[in-house]
């Protein structure tokens, strides 16, 4: 397989293509159909105006995950630097280059996404009924944008790409979402938009303070940057608050996070999978990117890092406890996703390697099974139009593959071992155990609630008796439905039973993060001293 | 080449658009008068006139690659005048389309409107190449005066004239605080072109001078009242409700293009020396006008008020740019007011595409569900929105602009990093008001019965088509731009350097 990539050049074009395919795919999309046709109240799937633009947005996903399965072999992971680098000057006036490139982190980021945008296309297959060309247009343009923060190594660039991900999906969930899509569509872009301009401020900083002294243009490459950037004093303090409260929005954090349940119920099913699988998966990544390894002294300065584990342990705690109460089971997993995050950060901050890859196994696991929990959700919520937990019961008897594929889903979000949610919490416990183990302490008791709401709530739905004539004849998962699931059940238990390639092509990175982060840490402390 | 502006030929050279420009007018204003007033004469004076402010437009160019200088005298040959220029007489040929088109709807005949916009924009280039306090209040003049009367050019509406005579009044009164500020600063440095200014206030130590500082502050107030900056922003949100849309826009963007400059240039080139008399009270400007215009916008249900406060809010961001005394300042700002006009044209030009004839004002609520019956139009609308609010790859231009007065701020000799996080979060709040009208074109449903807005003419089409791909273009392709306004500031304002010096010598 390597011969092969090699002899087609693979790295040399693969990170541009996988920003290009999907760019192309939205223009031939709209080109296909113009953004406005027909009257607003037009079902498009039942008129087949849709069948063009899912089909053609389908098959882009389809070559773009292709493509983008190459990176796993051509990949070298004992190299823990920057590998597939493309390097252009963009708007040299003002130092800035567009420049990718990928490591273990942003590889295995990368993978999930076009994994997880190809089935979220079949998910909206029939439930997406109206504008459909402009639907899928944007979800393509959002995945350039996601794809885009996960490979960029030029902050401007990742400012840029940061943004570009927001419009696409305020607009699906302000168009295609539910009841108040328009108020959690406003609130989402707002939140995002106070943190991510702030961050725009400290790039422009960092940008200046690593300016050429010749010249005086500034450079916001990655890696000068990296080399420029304050160790200490209060401006780091500053700048790293900045970029925290940029990331905490996104991840979110508690108390950042009201955002997140009135997006995560309100868009639609594609809309919500996307946010819970990829969006706030990077603010966990921009923490590993950006925040953390450039301001190492403020992020292991014990308030700041007492201050954030203690959030992330409120959130998991928290987040737990609200799921536990929530009669409507789309805002149950959505607010499982604050305490899932809670073990990321976790993870990330108690700074060992193996909570660093257990935080990384979470961000891939919560993306693949709270992805298919949203999935399920949307399913029944196609038949039966309403997610309240109360009106279903017992319909395991009626739809038996639907009620399989929930428990597997469920036991993998609880972390039942077998499954994937295992490996991740698993990790980062014992990781976190070592270095803070009262909050490795309390976060593990929050294992034991997401046990609770979860098996509570799938007993209630599936179980319990089969009381509700409208539940007496629901049809069972279709064959797109299977076509969707199969894969996301089938990576639940190959990551349970044998995570290594994925944990070793992550190894090197991880590791790379703690070391760097640790010894730039001591070594701002020394120069303090002097 | 440089020209000596001592010789009387090389002077007239040296001002040869500016000359192509008051020429063409007077001779336009004969035709115009010629014919009995009528749509069809009044469009083909419209066309006459747009085709001199290319072949100005052309000049001026053309100008500006012939790298000229000239030695000091009362006007400036540099690449920022011709940019400065070249970014007017955009805008004029912007106001002209829509004021051909908008003067149908309105069945307003007098030809005599697309001659005063020429002898507007020939005050404002006047403006841009001022060195001499002198020619700044002869630009002043002959652009406000034109401005006046064209506010109050739909002799049928009320609210015009309300308008109109707000905006006499009270400009008349900021004329009155810049030639009173100029008369001070003449008293204490016995001269009036710029750089003899600047010499003589850093070679006699005058920094501390009474009479300069409140010159200065005159000065400043004068030039707050024409960009509108808060406190002395009062008249533009009536002014621009009640004049005809094309003119606002013309007033939100290019008076302000003009005034800008002007102000640039007086500030960078006459008063370098006491940066640090100045930048406390530009940079609180700068702050107030930041805050209320967008807090205030927010509050706006009419789109032309709406866009008023985002002018307002606009004008304190570029005050952010002077404030920090950079280097990048110049540039940033022909930046800003090349995307800022793109948008607001675009943006009015869509406005005239929804209002109806007579004098009813355009309400936020007449976008619902644009979407669903003109899309691309609420396609071109959202860029345009998005690019006022700043926004990156969707708002092309506008992102850059921002981006780049950020730069200016925190690459000043002492970062301004509290005007530039004060800029950022009123760019949150601005959100909510751009955010809004995206939000009822794409998300709210066509109320029953409402009329679907008739066919675009054709010259407001263009105007929105070429603003939105340039918006688009710019914000991908930036670089010629960028590097065109560096190097006309570079040559314009070699001063500044001096400015941080002189802020640190003055503290005691």
């Amino acid at each position: 397989m390597n011969a092969f990539l090699s002899s087609i050049g693979y790295s040399h074009w693969v990170l541009p293509a996988l920003l290009a395919i999907p760019t192309l795919g939205a223009i031939v999309i709209w080109l296909q159909g113009a953004p406005g046709r027909g009257a607003p109240g037009d079902d498009d799937v039942a008129s087949g105006v849709a069948a063009a633009p899912r089909l053609i947005a389908l098959v882009t996903f389809l070559i773009e995950f292709v493509v983008s399965l190459g990176l796993w072999w051509s990949y070298d992971a004992s190299n823990p630097g920057w590998q597939a680098v493309y390097d252009t000057a963009w708007i040299p006036s003002w130092g800035i280059h567009f420049r990718i490139g990928i490591d273990g982190i942003s590889l295995m980021m990368i993978l999930l996404t076009t994994f997880t945008m190809t089935l979220a296309v079949l998910g909206g297959w029939t439930s997406i009924r109206k504008r459909a060309h402009t639907y899928y247009a944007l979800m393509l343009i959002l995945t350039a944008g996601m794809l885009g923060v996960f490979m960029a190594l030029d902050l401007f660039l990742f400012y840029v790409m940061w943004e570009v991900m927001l419009v696409p999906m305020y607009f699906i969930i302000g168009v295609w979402g539910g009841d108040r899509r328009v108020y959690a569509s406003m609130k989402f872009f707002i939140y995002t938009m106070v943190g991510s301009l702030l961050m725009l401020v400290a790039i422009v900083y960092l940008g200046l303070s690593a300016a050429s002294p010749l010249t005086g243009i500034p450079n916001f490459n990655y890696d000068v940057v990296l080399q420029h950037a304050n160790l200490r004093g209060p401006a780091s303090f500053w700048l790293f608050g900045a970029f925290f409260l940029a990331f905490a929005v996104k991840v979110p954090m508690f108390p950042f996070h009201t955002w997140l349940p009135d997006a995560h119920v309100e868009a639609p099913t594609a809309g919500s999978v996307v946010l819970a699988s990829i969006m706030l998966k990077l603010g966990t990544f921009g923490f590993l990117r950006l925040a953390v390894p450039l301001f190492p002294s403020a992020a292991t300065n014990d308030t700041v890092r007492g201050i954030i584990l203690t959030l992330a342990v409120i959130g998991i705690v928290y987040g737990a406890l609200v799921s536990l109460v929530q009669p409507d089971f789309k805002k149950l997993v959505a607010y499982s996703s604050v305490s899932h995050l809670g073990f990321v950060m976790l993870g990330i901050f108690a700074l060992t390697v193996q909570s660093v890859q257990g935080a990384l196994m979470v961000m891939i696991n919560h993306g693949i099974s709270t992805g298919a929990l949203f999935f399920l959700i949307g399913m029944i919520y196609e038949r039966r139009h309403t997610r309240l937990i109360e009106d279903y019961g017992g319909i395991a008897r009626v739809v038996p593959m639907f009620a399989a594929a929930l428990t597997i889903v469920s036991f993998s979000s609880i972390g039942v071992p077998g499954t994937n949610g295992f490996v991740g919490e698993f990790l980062v416990l014992v990781g976190a155990f070592r270095t803070y183990p009262v909050f490795a302490f309390i976060a593990a008791t929050a294992v034991i609630f997401s046990a609770a709401y979860l098996l509570w709530a799938i007993q209630r739905i599936l179980f319990n008796r089969l009381d509700k004539p409208v539940n007496f004849h629901m049809p069972d998962l279709n064959r797109r439905e299977l076509a969707l699931l199969v894969p996301l059940l089938a990576a639940i238990v190959w990551l349970g039973v044998y995570p290594k390639p994925v944990l070793s092509r992550m190894q090197a990175s991880a590791e790379h993060f703690v070391q760097s982060v640790q010894t730039r840490a001591v070594h701002s402390v020394a120069e303090g001293g002097n | 080449m440089q020209f000596d502006l001592a010789i009387p030929s090389q002077l007239t050279a040296a001002l040869g658009p500016d000359l192509l420009l008051m020429g063409g007018a007077s001779l336009l204003l004969l035709w115009a008068a010629w014919r009995a007033p009528s749509v069809a004469h009044q469009r083909s004076v419209g066309i006459a006139s747009m085709l001199l402010t290319v072949a100005v437009g052309a000049y001026a160019i053309w100008s500006l690659y012939q790298l000229r200088t000239a030695t000091g005298g009362p006007i400036a040959v540099d690449n920022f005048r011709w940019m400065a220029d070249a970014v007017i007489l955009l805008g004029t040929l912007f106001t002209i389309a829509l004021t051909i088109d908008d003067n149908e709807r309105q069945q307003i005949t007098v030809a005599e409107s697309h001659v005063l916009i020429l002898f507007a924009s020939s005050g404002m280039m006047l403006l841009a190449a001022a060195q001499d306090l002198m020619i700044v209040f002869l630009g002043v003049e002959l652009m406000s005066l034109s401005v006046y009367s064209l506010a109050a050019i739909n002799r049928r509406s009320a609210r015009g004239a309300e308008g109109a005579l707000k905006y006499f009044l009270l400009g008349a009164f900021a004329t009155a605080f810049l030639l009173y500020g100029m008369a001070l600063v003449y008293g204490a440095t016995g001269t009036t072109n710029l750089a003899d200014i600047a010499a003589r206030v850093s070679g006699l130590a005058l920094t501390r001078s009474p009479l300069l500082v409140i010159g200065i502050g005159l000065l400043l107030i004068g030039f707050g009242f024409k960009v509108a900056a808060v406190p002395f922003h009062m008249w533009a949100p009536d002014v621009y409700d009640g004049a005809p849309s094309p003119i606002t826009a013309y007033m939100a963007a290019t008076v302000k293009a003009a005034a800008f400059a002007a102000l640039l240039r007086v500030w960078m080139e006459a008063f370098p020396a006491a940066f640090a008399d100045w930048r406390p009270a530009v940079g609180g400007l700068a702050i107030a006008t930041m805050i209320v215009g967008n807090a205030v916008g927010l509050a706006q249900r009419n789109i032309k008020r709406m866009l008023a406060y985002s002018s307002i809010a606009h004008a304190g961001f570029l005050l952010v740019a002077l404030a920090s005394g950079s280097t990048q300042a110049g540039a940033a700002m022909l930046f800003y007011l090349l995307a800022y006009t793109l948008a607001t044209f675009g943006a009015f030009a869509v406005i005239i595409v929804l209002s109806r004839a007579g004098d009813h004002p355009v309400m936020i609520e007449d976008f619902a569900g644009l979407w669903s019956v003109r899309p691309w139009l609420a396609l071109g609308m959202g860029v345009l929105m998005l690019s006022l609010l700043g926004f990156p790859v969707f708002g092309g231009a506008g992102f850059f602009a921002k981006w780049y007065v950020l730069q200016a701020a925190l690459q000043a000799p002492t970062p301004e990093t509290t005007l530039a996080v004060i800029l950022v979060l009123t760019t949150v709040v601005s959100a909510g008001y751009y955010l809004y009208v995206v939000m009822v074109m794409f998300m709210k449903p066509r109320p029953e019965g409402a009329a679907v807005p008739g066919a675009t003419p054709g010259l407001t089409r263009a105007v929105v088509v070429v603003s939105v791909v340039a918006i688009l273009l710019l914000g991908v392709v930036p670089n010629r731009f960028v590097r065109l306004a560096q190097a006309g500031v570079m040559r314009s304002i070699p001063t500044v350097p001096l400015a941080p010096n002189t802020a640190s010598t003055a503290r005691p």
